[in-house]
Formats: C-alpha cells, sequence, structure tokens
C-alpha cells in the first residue's frame, strides 16, 4: 500500500483507532465522559479528514475499495450523524448505571461499517462491511437489558438480520458463478446491457431480498415497527439515519453500475417494493399510537419515496436521492432526538399520550418537533419539502407518472398521522395528566446543541438550498457520469 | 423592494408579536395592529398613487417588480410583481388583515402571541400568492398560507376543531400537490422544448404543449384552485373550516383564501391554457351554476347561523367561477368586483356572528329572535350585509353580479337564466337572517350590550367600503382593467396564433379592443 492509499482511508482509520483506544481506556479506569468525549473527537476529526481527502479523489484500492466523492458525501453523513448520535447517547446513557462504556465501540464499530459500505465495490467488502454494522447493531439495540422489549427488538433484529445476510451471501454467490466476477466494475462491463441469464436474475433477486430487508422496504419491513420501538432511542436514531444510509449508498453505487435501468424485470421488482412501501408505509402509521412506530412505519414510506427517485433513471436521480436522504436524515435524527431528550429512566416518552399540551409546557422543544414533522410531511420552509420537490421534479423527468402520483397521495395519508402529533402537542393540557418524568426534566447542553444544530440545518436547506444542491451535484453526480463512462 | 417589505413587515411583525407576549399581554395586539396597519397605508399608498395611471396606453401592466436568483440550479427566482388585479387583492389582504386584528381584540384571551403570529403570518403567505409570478414561488406560498392557518382553526376554534382543521388542511394540501405536479410538468415540458429550465411565468406563458397534456396539466391547477374556490363536489371543507374557525380565521378564510383561488384561475389556468380553458368553458359554467344553487340551497337549510353564512360563500362564488370562464370584459371586471365585495360583506356577517356568538355563546339561529330592540346597532348592521349579500342596487354586490350576469348571457344563455335564479335564492336566505335572528318572536328578554366603539369603528369601515362600491365602482374597475385587458388579448392572440411577449401585448390595446367587439 502506498502513501496515498492510507491517506485516503484516513476516516476508517481513524475510527477503527478510536475503538481501539476506548476499549483500552475502558481497561484502565472505566469513565463515561471521557469515552463518550473520545468517540465525539473521532468522529469530527473522521469527518474534518474527509475535507482533505478531496485532494486525492477518485482513489481505487484495488480490488475492494474506491474512494470518490460520492464515497465522501456518504462518510460525511455517516459521521455527522453518528456524531449526533453520540452526543444524544451521552445524555441518554448517563442515568444508568451499569457499564456504559462499551457502548461507544459498538457505535464506533458501526459507524466503520456503515462507511465501508459507502466505498465499497466488491462483494467481498460489501459483505464484511454489512456484517461489521450489523453485529454492532445487535447488541446496540438491546444495549439496555434492563427492559423486555428491548432484548425482544434485540433478538428479533438477530435472527431477521442473520437471515437476510444469508439471503444476500447466497444472492453474491449466484451472481459470482454466473458472471464469474465480485467487482462492481467488472460485472458493470460484462453486463454492459447484455441480457441477465436465470441465475444471475435470482442472485440479483436474492440480493434484492438481502438489501430491502436493511433498508426496512415492504414486504422486508416486519422488523421496523418493533425495533425502532424496542431500541434505546438514540440506537434507533442509529438505525433510521447511520444504517440506512451507507445501505442505500451501496444500493445506489451497484444499481447505478450495472445500469439496471437496461432490465426491466429488476426495474419492476424495484416498482412494486417502491409502491408497496409508500402505501403500507403511510396506511399502517395511521394505526399506531406511539410515536416511535409511527417513525417506523413512516421510514418504510421515506424509504419508498427514496426509491421513486432512484427508480427515475436519470440524470436527477442520484442527487435527488442523495438530497432526500440526507434531508431525511437531519429531519428523522432531529425527531428521535426530542423523542430521546424527553425520556426518562426505565421508560420513554413515546407514546402520543405524552405529547398531549406539550406545546404548552415546553414550546420550544414542541416547536422543534413541529418542525421535524412538516419536513417528514414536506411542507415548505424545511428541508423535507425541497426533498420531496427534487423526488417528484426527478420523476416528472423521466415520465414515472405512477410512481410519482402514487408518491403524492400517500404523501396526503402521511399528512394524517404527522398532524396527530402536531394536533396532540397542540392540544389543551389536561389536570389528570400522567407524570411523566422525562417530560419535565431540563434539556442539557449536548441536547440543546444536538436540537440547535438540526433545526438550523433543517430551516436552512429549506429556505437556502442553492448551496446545498451544489454541493450534492459536485460531489454526487460524478457517480453516474463515471459508471455510464466505463460501459461505453 | 416594496414587494419584499409587504411581506416581510408581516413576517416579521409575526414574530415579534410571538415574542413580545412575555412582556406584556396586549403587547402583541399592538405590534399586529401596527404591523398590518402599515402593510395597509402602504397598498392604500401605492393604489392611489396608480389610480389615474392604469388606462394610460404603452404603459405596463406591471407596476412593480423584484426578481432574485433563489435556486438558480433549478430555474427558480424570487420573483415577485404587481399589476392591477394584485393590487386590488393586496389592498383586500391588508384591508381585512388589520380588521381581524381589531375584531379578535377581546375575542382571543389565551396564548395572544402565538395567535397573532398565526394571523400574520397567513396574510404575509396570501400577500405573497397575490403576487409571485415564479410558479415554484407562488407554491411556496400557496402552502406558507395553509400551515398557520390549520394552527389557526386547531387551536383557538369552536368545539369541532380539531376534525375541521384536518378537514380543512388535507384538502388543501392534497390539491395543492396535485397543483405541484402541474407545476412540474409544465416545468419539464418547456425544459425540453427550450432547453430553458424555469418557473418564470413570463417564460412558461408560451409553453407549446399538446392539447391532451395540457388538459392533464390544467386539471391539476383547476384541481387546486377550485378546491379552495370551492365549486361544489370539493365544498366539502369549507362549512366546516368556517364554522369552527375564530372569527378572524372566518374573516380570513371567506375574504382572502378563497380569493387566492379565483386569483389562480384569473392569473395561471387561463393564461397558461387559455385553449383548453376555452373547451372547458361548458363545464365549468354548469360547475358555477350549480355551486349558486346548491349552495344557495344548502344556506337556507342551516339553523347554525355561521354555517349559513359559510354556505353563502359557496354561492357566491359559483359566480365567480361563471364569469371567469365566460372570459369577457365585462364578465372578467364582474368576477374581480365579486371577488372583493363578497370578501367585504361575508367578512361583515362573519364578524357579526362572531360578536353574536361572543355575547350570547350560541350560534344556533333558533334560540335568537326578537333581538332588534336589544341591539339596533347590530340590527342595522346585519339588515345591511344581508342586503348587500342578496345584491341590492347601491351596494358593490350588485355591481358585481350584474356584470357576471350580462357576461355571461352573451355566452351562454341557459346557464345565465339558471344563476339569475340564484339571486332569487339569495334573497330568501339572506332575508331569513335577518328574519329569525333580529325579528320575530322575542323568545327571551335579552340582556346583552350592543356594539361597543371599536366594532362599530370596524362595521363603519366596511359599510363606508361596500357603499362606495356600489356607487363607484369605475376605480377599482380601472385598476384591474390593464390585466384584464391581457387576459382577453390572450385569448384572441392565441386564436389567430399571434405569436408575442406579454411586453407587446400591452401596448396594443387599442386594437385588439376592436376585434373583441
Amino acid at each position: 500500500m502506498t502513501a496515498t492509499d492510507f491517506f485516503s482511508l484516513m476516516p476508517l482509520i481513524i475510527i477503527a483507532t478510536a475503538a481501539v483506544i476506548v476499549m483500552i481506556l475502558i481497561a484502565v479506569k472505566r469513565n463515561h465522559s471521557v469515552v463518550a468525549g473520545v468517540s465525539l473527537a473521532a468522529f469530527a476529526l473522521a469527518f474534518l479528514s474527509l475535507f482533505r481527502i478531496t485532494a486525492v479523489t477518485p482513489h481505487t484500492l484495488p480490488p475492494l475499495l474506491i474512494i470518490d466523492n460520492y464515497a465522501l458525501f456518504y462518510m460525511g453523513l455517516i459521521f455527522a450523524a453518528s456524531f449526533a448520535v453520540t452526543l444524544l447517547s451521552y445524555n441518554y446513557l448517563k442515568s444508568y448505571n451499569f457499564n456504559l462504556e462499551e457502548y461507544y465501540i459498538l457505535l464506533l464499530l458501526a459507524a466503520l461499517g456503515a462507511s465501508t459500505l459507502a466505498i465499497s465495490q466488491h462483494f467481498v467488502s460489501i459483505f464484511l462491511g454489512l456484517e461489521i454494522l450489523s453485529v454492532s447493531l445487535y447488541a446496540l439495540i438491546a444495549y439496555v437489558r434492563t427492559w423486555e422489549r428491548n432484548l425482544e427488538a434485540g433478538l428479533k433484529y438477530l435472527i431477521l438480520a442473520a437471515q437476510s445476510s444469508a439471503f444476500l451471501l447466497f444472492g453474491m454467490a449466484l451472481v459470482y458463478a454466473s458472471l464469474g466476477s465480485m467487482n462492481i466494475n467488472d460485472m458493470a462491463q460484462l453486463l454492459s446491457g447484455a441480457n441477465l441469464g436465470p441465475l444471475a436474475l435470482i442472485g440479483f433477486a436474492l440480493m434484492i431480498v438481502g438489501i430491502g430487508f436493511k433498508l426496512a422496504v415492504v414486504p422486508f419491513h416486519l422488523w421496523t415497527p418493533d425495533v425502532y420501538h424496542g431500541a434505546p432511542a438514540p440506537v434507533t436514531a442509529f438505525i433510521a439515519t447511520v444504517s440506512k444510509g451507507g445501505v442505500f449508498a451501496l444500493l445506489l453505487r451497484f444499481f447505478v453500475a450495472i445500469d439496471i435501468y437496461n432490465y426491466e424485470s429488476l426495474v419492476i421488482a424495484f416498482s412494486v417494493i417502491a409502491i408497496a412501501s409508500m402505501i403500507f408505509g403511510n396506511v399502517l402509521a395511521l394505526l399506531q399510537n406511539n410515536v416511535k412506530r409511527i417513525l417506523a412505519y413512516s421510514s418504510i414510506a421515506h424509504l419508498g419515496y427514496l426509491l421513486v427517485a432512484f427508480l427515475s433513471g436519470n440524470n436527477l436521480s442520484v442527487d435527488a436521492a442523495t438530497l432526500y436522504l440526507t434531508a431525511y436524515a437531519i429531519t428523522i435524527m432531529g425527531a428521535f432526538s426530542i423523542v430521546s431528550l424527553l425520556s426518562g429512566k426505565e421508560q420513554e416518552s413515546d407514546k402520543l399520550e405524552d405529547y398531549r399540551g406539550l406545546f404548552w409546557r415546553r414550546p420550544v422543544l414542541s416547536a422543534v418537533f413541529t418542525a421535524m414533522m412538516f419536513s417528514l410531511a414536506g411542507i415548505p420552509l424545511t428541508a423535507g419539502f425541497i426533498g420531496k420537490y427534487f423526488i417528484l421534479s426527478a420523476g416528472v423527468h423521466s415520465a414515472k407518472w405512477l410512481l410519482v402520483i402514487v408518491l403524492v397521495l400517500t404523501s396526503v395519508i402521511g399528512l394524517f398521522y404527522y398532524l396527530r402529533i402536531v394536533v396532540a402537542m397542540y392540544s389543551a393540557p389536561t389536570d389528570d395528566m400522567p407524570s411523566q418524568p422525562g417530560i419535565s426534566r431540563s434539556v442539557s447542553f449536548s441536547g440543546v446543541l444536538v436540537l440547535a444544530g438540526l433545526t438550523i440545518l433543517l430551516v436552512w436547506f429549506g429556505v437556502f438550498p442553492q448551496g446545498f444542491i451544489s454541493l450534492i451535484q459536485n460531489m454526487v453526480s460524478s457517480l453516474q457520469d463515471v459508471y455510464l463512462s466505463m460501459i461505453v | 423592494m416594496i414587494l419584499i417589505w409587504l411581506i416581510a413587515i408581516l413576517m416579521i411583525g409575526g414574530i415579534l408579536a410571538w415574542i413580545s407576549q412575555s412582556w406584556h399581554k396586549n403587547a402583541p395586539r399592538w405590534i399586529a395592529l401596527i404591523a398590518a396597519g402599515v402593510d395597509f397605508v402602504l397598498v392604500a399608498v401605492i393604489w392611489l398613487q396608480n389610480l389615474s395611471k392604469v388606462d394610460l396606453t404603452g404603459q405596463s401592466q406591471w407596476l412593480f417588480e423584484v426578481n432574485y436568483q433563489w435556486i438558480p440550479q433549478w430555474g427558480i427566482s424570487f420573483f415577485l410583481a404587481m399589476d392591477g388585479l394584485s393590487l386590488l387583492m393586496a389592498l383586500l389582504t391588508t384591508f381585512l388583515g388589520l380588521l381581524s386584528v381589531v375584531v379578535s381584540w377581546t375575542e382571543i384571551k389565551e396564548r395572544v402571541g402565538f395567535f397573532h403570529f398565526n394571523l400574520l403570518w397567513i396574510l404575509a403567505g396570501i400577500m405573497g400568492v397575490f403576487t409571485a409570478l415564479d410558479l415554484f414561488l407562488f407554491y411556496f406560498f400557496w402552502e406558507v398560507m395553509l400551515v398557520p392557518m390549520y394552527f389557526l382553526i386547531g387551536i383557538w376554534g369552536h368545539e369541532n376543531r380539531i376534525y375541521a382543521a384536518y378537514k380543512f388542511f388535507i384538502f388543501t394540501q392534497a390539491s395543492g400537490l396535485l397543483m405541484l405536479l402541474s407545476i412540474l410538468g409544465l416545468y419539464v415540458i418547456h425544459g425540453q422544448n427550450t432547453g430553458n429550465y424555469t418557473f418564470n411565468y413570463f417564460h412558461l406563458l408560451g409553453t407549446d404543449i399538446s392539447l391532451f397534456t395540457a388538459a392533464w396539466l390544467m386539471l391539476g391547477f383547476l384541481i387546486a384552485f377550485i378546491v379552495k374556490l370551492p365549486a361544489v363536489p370539493f365544498h366539502n371543507w369549507l362549512p366546516d373550516a368556517h364554522t369552527e374557525a375564530p372569527t378572524a380565521g372566518s374573516v380570513i378564510l371567506a375574504g382572502l383564501l378563497l380569493k387566492t383561488g379565483a386569483y389562480g384561475l384569473l392569473r395561471f389556468v387561463i393564461p397558461l391554457f387559455p385553449d383548453i380553458s376555452e373547451l372547458f368553458t361548458p363545464a365549468a359554467m354548469m360547475l358555477g351554476v350549480l355551486g349558486i344553487l346548491y349552495g344557495a340551497k344548502l344556506a337556507y337549510a342551516q339553523i347554525d347561523l355561521k354555517r349559513l353564512v359559510a354556505y353563502t360563500s359557496v354561492s357566491h362564488m359559483g359566480f365567480v367561477i361563471l364569469a371567469v370562464f365566460s372570459l369577457n370584459e365585462l364578465a372578467l371586471q364582474g368576477a374581480v368586483m365579486q371577488m372583493i365585495c363578497h370578501g367585504i360583506s361575508t367578512g361583515a356577517l362573519f364578524i357579526l356572528v362572531g360578536a353574536m356568538h361572543e355575547r350570547i355563546h350560541t350560534r344556533n339561529i333558533e334560540d335568537m329572535g326578537g333581538m332588534w330592540e336589544t341591539v339596533p346597532r347590530m340590527g342595522g348592521v346585519g339588515m345591511l350585509f344581508a342586503m348587500a349579500s342578496l345584491g341590492l342596487p347601491g351596494l358593490g354586490n350588485f355591481v358585481a353580479e350584474f356584470l357576471i350576469l350580462v357576461g355571461a348571457y352573451q355566452v351562454s344563455i341557459f346557464w345565465t337564466v339558471l344563476a339569475t335564479v340564484g339571486l332569487i335564492a339569495a334573497t330568501v336566505y339572506s332575508l331569513r337572517i335577518v328574519q329569525r335572528v333580529f325579528h320575530g318572536e322575542k323568545i327571551k328578554d335579552w340582556k346583552i350590550p350592543d356594539f361597543n366603539v371599536r366594532e362599530m369603528v370596524v362595521m363603519g369601515s366596511m359599510i363606508a367600503v361596500i357603499v362606495w362600491l356600489g356607487l363607484f365602482p369605475q376605480s377599482v374597475l380601472n385598476t384591474a382593467k390593464h390585466t384584464l385587458n391581457s387576459l382577453q388579448q390572450r385569448k384572441v392572440i392565441e386564436q389567430t396564433a399571434w405569436q408575442t411577449d406579454s411586453q407587446t401585448l400591452n401596448q396594443n390595446t387599442s386594437e385588439n379592443k376592436t376585434i373583441i367587439k
């Protein structure tokens, strides 16, 4: 390996080293604040190192990895989200008195796995990244072992994720058997528009199952509500942003590279998944009375929207998907921050009842939460609106009218449950309110920091998105051009 | 620049009002009053300055414009402009906005700061809708006015407010999203034709679209606007929203929000899709007449006074649809008059009902009766606006409806005759208000205060406006003339396949008038 190779892998090296350092620190002396501080510093450093690396991109480390601007952007997203999750977790875990420090090792490793996905161009590294991410998540989800629901969520995720990994692995094996390569670039050249054999088709179908599970799209979504509900709120935020972000980065890179738009069967499969996700996600969310479960089902719908951008298959689709994912990450992180900040020890404030009349007791928190809900619903002045607009624009450009109209109609259904949360917050408080200890707790400095940052980003992107759009265009549009030119 | 200030003053005022709640409980009221007042004065000054200038030939239709890049990558600009039509609507907005602040003075007792924040932001959104000439920006403002309205109904409304707020939001949001799709479709088609991806109204005006596509795109716009207006199959949200909203909310809903639908038809549907609009005329006239008659029938059947007034809006706005799609000078002038007069007269009736509800805590018409002796001022004002609503000559609504009927008569005699029946129905329901509330058997020994000075000032100004509109409608018609002329010219031009841009349009006023005649 050359110096440039090491240099371009700097962020991953920083995160991996930090995991080791934390482990050693724990062996010396357990101190929650120091460990959290080291993790924060690692994420911040890794994030900053990305700016230096832009000088050497695109850089390939054959055969496994490629570090291009696209990967840098997604890594940036992953590190920023992990940074926010670490801040929230510190605040959230403080009140527990069991061993907290290992949590941060798991968090660092999970972020490492997600970043590996973003830079992979080979089945081996893809699988490796996915497993690092998943195995860390098994433990993270079940970290607060004292609740029953928490253990249930962890176990459920363990069994289903392991099974989906098996699907993915089998799919990869079949694709390899049929094409004779595990490198995305080689595969793209081997395929280059040729018909898929039955073996490869089954292989891709199985891979879609595996990836679909990680993204929680219908019909592979069944774990989502229970895991979102059962996991500690910061971990839920992590799953919603980092884990899904990493996997989606992979999905875009892989399927854009092999130019999925030439294969009608795969496009139809994804379209069916997208439509089913939008419909089921939004309709099932209507029936929930728990904020975390509502957000779980809404995340299914949002992944459906993302697939619409991906399926548009024009020069806007990668931009649109990335922009939407970023806006969604900001929003959902904000929403879970509030759930996590309001949660007391042993019990999370996640029932709709807990939010009744919140506006009149905690006006600022509620105003922020309202902004997050409006962003999820795609109301102007928020990042979510710009994201949704861009997806619609990409869809209309390719005349994908069915997908676009389903998106519009289902997002109207979506309004109902976002408004339910908003209505609950603004309804008059009653005196016989169940006293939820978390509600009245003052928000710590780190919590204020996360919320203020996210809210500013949310509104800033909603009102002045130019800079943000340029950034995305510079960073990720290259993806399509690179692979398209390669095929020709 | 003045256009930005008109919106900015309201937005900043709203934020200040919210913050100032903690200083003094009356501070938000005063701040809102000042913000709305300053805006009103500004618009009124603009109007007075341009009164004499409007019919100079060769003068640009646009009085002011500002155009900044907003999201250049997508061809979106912050493009506001004001012509005669926008100016009249802005005048109505600030006038009713000012009155809304005044009528809420004692009605709203809780969360005063947040209430005035929402009130001013709705006005800012409406002002944006009336001046935006970038379609993306238009959609943006279109949505911005919904959210605070939703809060206004949902927090300060009456018993069934949550349901009404939901319904309002979902109807308008769903139809708005369909409009967004149409805007995007238009944007993409124009971009593919010319390579210039832009949301600029003037660039999109001449877009060459196949008839089939244009029909679908127009449908998207049309749905958004006729839901707002509302036309009959989509009027469902209106009675609930109007009835449950606080008085200021009802005044703004009836006086301004409904007008955004009519404005959208005039500004976007007709100019962007002239051919399809023409084909759609018979259906639109049917929708209009259906609205007039069905709205009037439902109004007559209500026992909730506020609901009754709400349904009269459905009936009155039917005239606007009828007029817009008749598309001749008289009808269009009538449509603009109707938008303004309906805003004033229905607003006044809602204020009256609100004042009544504040005093006797019911809106049920059967619990009233014989109130004239106790509250003669309320009775007199109620009488006057009931007369306005039924179209008594001398008051603004008469001029509006007369112009509309004369205009529509040239297009379709059948529908015009049916629409005229609506006037009789209006007489029936308007007189019923006066009869059941103020005359008739005195069911109770009323002990309630009459209108106080504050309320009389509000009502007095509204009476002055409606009488003045009835006697001197020419100043309003002059202001809107330019815009309406260019609308018709567009129609003529499209028919003769004469390609030109909107700038040269205005210079050919006299020439085209003769073609029409």
